[in-house]
């Protein structure tokens, strides 16, 4: 008997600077982590508005993780203590919602950080998978 | 409607080994836009860039989706490529196939999987991109070094030999920096005083250098091409343009007990000092720790005996704005503090040191005047022992040491232990390591000499610990080759520290946006390709302070960046980065919320008349971002209650259509 395992869908939004190139510094260490995990890059994770996030679990995401250069590092010197800021608000609200809490997550990545943003990325995935598949904002509509 | 081509790249088996490239090209195919779609084994290779060019021009594609290596390797070769085919190189989107997937993942179904989603995710992007054109910016001529050691002094001189202004700023009294303190370098053991001063004389000479000595660097503001520098020059209590450096007022100061730390605390010095014979600036310093004159307000011989009247007991630090187009790190290195090295008796004998200090014993303007010597009690020591590797390549004992390999201590331990033998014949030396590295030209051969032609004992193995008895030292250790344990009496020990990036690294890496390693080394813009340049454009990394090596790397780095630095320099205007900020005026209801978030001041305010209905005139109050400034994090696009602000080149629109593709 096949055995349908759920596959979870993540979006990862990471900033160009830090994380993005923690991620990149994964893949030329070859460390692996799941294939749901996709990277968003934007320029800062500051850039993530929660219209994003909001938007990814209407369409169906399951997980949505945002990863920034750690606090005092940012590029752009205070960036991400908006993000940590904005993120703790918008996941309280959906964790309200009944966006489970551990499908939302803010993670510091400093480019020289290969092995953490693996680390995070399996670790994140194995919490979205025992959590099963997201029902609560999912658009159906969306889906034709 | 864009007409988009995707170009999936093989990277050679890099990405073709686990991501089905020709499944991926077809399945892109038909995703909304597509017009043209193909593969080949390296893009970024001139063929691969020229089948580009063609099918830009063959299909009339207004935007072209990369499937290939991370946009930080590759963006801007296929960003030139559109453009030399036509296309606005902002039309042009990467979807990172190689270090986000093929790189990571084993399984070719679920490799390829990914890779169709990424190009699709970077497909949806494209079709929203719009030619976006990048503004101008002036460059100011003028190069700032940070540090004055070997690494900033060499930067310095090939900077202005090019015809450009360099300021250096340097902590220390004086430039010069660690190699300063050395006695002879390897693998030539020629003196390093009769290779470095020539050079410091040089800077001084120089019309286009000028040493701030004694400062820091406290804020850096503005961007590559613009950077606004406050410099703090700390009050050294001796006016430096009238000071002659005779040298008078450091032998009347009648404060006689201050640690030399330009000896590593072996002798003292006086309050007012001049740290070295050939200090460039020649200048005396007072030390406001120790001078009775400014701490009690009685004293003042230094300013009775010296004959220029250069001495200000009411000097006030100074702090002083300058403009640079580009900043050079050179903040060096330090060796780790021994303290916490508990089994090798550092804190607890004077006969253990470090191998910084046994340069100055060895040193003929050190503190013994080049007499090989027993702090403790004078004597000539007839055992001496070095013990490398402490704290470097120390992966188990992260807490206290490091992991990475200080790459300088195996070649000046062999040095030690050679002019040791060179000079006292008599003197036993033994040498534990854990492996001997010599990759260097002439290094291997130089440490052979060590042990074969100069007798040294070399032994493989740690040692485990060192305790004082009686006037000896016991050393224990192990001997891997022999497989047994060792007892070994020693007069001397000398220990190979690890050296570690200077702690001023971590504050200015900070004020530079500049990233660092774990271990606070700067981080290089490429590991392999750029490695004199940091992420952040217009800072340029020399010497250790990117990681550890020895003089001639360093010096070869030095003049590296030095390169890059003119290149810079030598463009009139710079192309500024066009992914900014942009207000929609007719949404934006001049709140302010954008404003406040700014890390840069980019957005002002103005009063603009809009035309109202039945021909009436608005005023309304509207945000206004200033493209030159804004450096295009996009806080406040979030920040915005109205969706006004949006950021060219990663729009609301645009990454909405990614969480979209990703999540289909």
């Amino acid at each position: 008997m096949q055995v349908n395992e759920f596959k979870p869908k993540i979006v990862a939004f990471c900033c160009n600077w830090c994380s993005y190139a923690g991620a990149d510094l994964a893949g030329s260490n070859r460390l692996a982590y799941p294939a749901e995990v996709k990277v968003i890059r934007v320029p800062c994770s500051c850039r993530v508005n929660p219209m994003f996030i909001l938007r990814a679990f209407q369409r169906g995401a399951d997980g949505v993780i945002i990863c920034g250069c750690h606090p005092g590092d940012c590029h752009y010197t205070s960036g991400n203590y908006y993000t940590r800021r904005r993120m703790a608000l918008l996941f309280s609200m959906l964790d309200y919602l009944g966006i489970e809490k551990g499908r939302t997550r803010v993670e510091w990545v400093s480019a020289a950080e290969g092995a953490k943003f693996a680390q995070t990325m399996n670790d994140f995935v194995q919490t979205v998978t025992a959590l099963g598949e997201n029902k609560r904002l999912e658009d159906l509509r969306c889906k034709k | 409607m864009q007409r988009i081509g995707v170009f999936v790249c093989w990277c050679g088996s890099n990405i073709a080994g686990t991501v089905d490239v020709k499944a991926v090209a077809e399945a892109l195919k038909n995703e909304p836009g597509v017009v043209h779609s193909a593969n080949y084994q390296y893009m970024c290779s001139q063929a691969g860039q020229e089948l580009i060019k063609d099918a830009i021009k063959e299909h009339k594609l207004t935007g072209i989706v990369v499937c290939s290596c991370s946009p930080r390797m590759h963006e801007g070769t296929f960003r030139k490529t559109a453009e030399a085919a036509g296309l606005n190189p902002y039309m042009v989107e990467i979807a990172n196939i190689r270090e986000q997937c093929s790189w990571i993942h084993k399984d070719i179904a679920e490799g390829t999987e990914k890779a169709i989603v990424l190009g699709r995710t970077a497909i949806a992007k494209v079709n929203l991109n719009a030619p976006l054109m990048a503004g101008e910016s002036p460059v100011t001529k003028r190069a700032l070094v940070i540090g004055g050691g070997i690494a900033g002094i060499q930067t310095a001189l090939d900077i202005a030999d090019a015809g450009f202004e360099v300021d250096i700023v340097e902590t220390k009294p004086t430039i010069g920096g660690k190699m300063a303190q050395l006695d002879k370098t390897f693998p030539t053991l020629d003196c390093a005083a009769c290779i470095l001063t020539p050079k410091m004389v040089d800077v001084a000479q120089h019309e286009k250098i000028k040493i701030y000595s004694y400062s820091e660097v406290v804020d850096v503001r503005g961007f590559v091409g613009n950077f606004e520098v406050t410099i703090k020059k700390r009050a050294r209590f001796v006016k430096e343009d009238i000071c002659t450096g005779c040298g008078l007022c450091t032998e009347k100061c009648p404060q006689k007990k201050v640690p030399n730390e330009f000896n590593l605390g072996m002798d003292n010095r006086r309050a007012i000092y001049i740290p070295f014979a050939q200090a460039v600036p020649k200048v005396a310093t007072i030390d406001p720790n120790y001078c009775t004159m400014l701490k009690t307000g009685k004293c003042g011989v230094c300013a009775k005996v010296c004959t220029a009247n250069a001495i200000d007991y009411t000097q006030k630090d100074e702090f002083i704005d300058q403009k640079y187009g580009a900043i050079v790190a050179a903040t060096g290195f330090n060796p780790i503090s021994m303290e916490k090295f508990d089994e090798f008796a550092y804190s607890q004998s004077k006969d253990v040191i470090t191998s910084l200090e046994f340069e100055r014993l060895m040193n003929a303007a050190g503190p013994t005047a080049g007499k090989l010597v027993r702090p403790s009690d004078g004597k000539h020591p007839q055992k001496i022992v070095f013990v490398q590797c402490v704290g470097s390549r120390c992966a188990a004992c992260a807490e206290k040491g490091k992991e990475y390999c200080s790459k300088i201590c195996c070649m000046y331990t062999a040095k030690h232990a050679m002019l040791t033998r060179d000079k006292y014949p008599d003197t036993d030396v033994t040498v534990f390591y854990i492996d001997v590295r010599t990759p260097g030209k002439n290094f291997d051969e130089f440490y052979r000499r060590a042990a074969e032609e100069y007798g040294v004992h070399y032994i493989k193995g740690m040692v485990g610990k060192i305790s004082p008895e009686g006037d000896k030292l016991m050393v224990r250790a192990s001997d891997l080759l022999a497989n047994k344990q060792i007892n070994m009496e020693a007069d001397l020990v000398v220990l190979a520290a690890a050296i570690e990036p200077d702690k001023s690294a971590r504050p200015l890496a900070t004020m530079l946006t500049a990233s660092m390693d774990t271990n606070d080394f700067f981080t290089e813009a490429h590991p392999k390709l750029r490695p004199v340049e940091s992420p952040t454009a217009g800072v340029f990394l020399s010497g250790c302070c990117q990681g550890p090596k020895d003089i001639p790397e360093t010096v070869s780095q030095a003049g590296a960046a030095a390169a890059k630095v003119i290149g810079l320099l030598a463009k009139d205007k710079l192309k500024g980065n066009p992914c900014v900020a942009h207000s929609d005026e007719m949404m934006c209801n001049g709140c302010s919320s954008c404003e406040k978030v700014c890390p840069y001041g980019a957005i002002t305010y103005e009063d603009k008349e809009f035309r109202g209905p039945n021909r009436t005139t608005l005023i309304r109050r509207i945000a206004k971002v200033n493209e030159a400034i804004c450096q295009g994090c996009g806080c406040c696009t979030v920040a915005c209650p109205s969706g006004a602000m949006d950021l060219k080149g990663f729009a609301s629109k645009q990454i909405m259509a990614e969480v979209d593709a990703i999540c289909k």
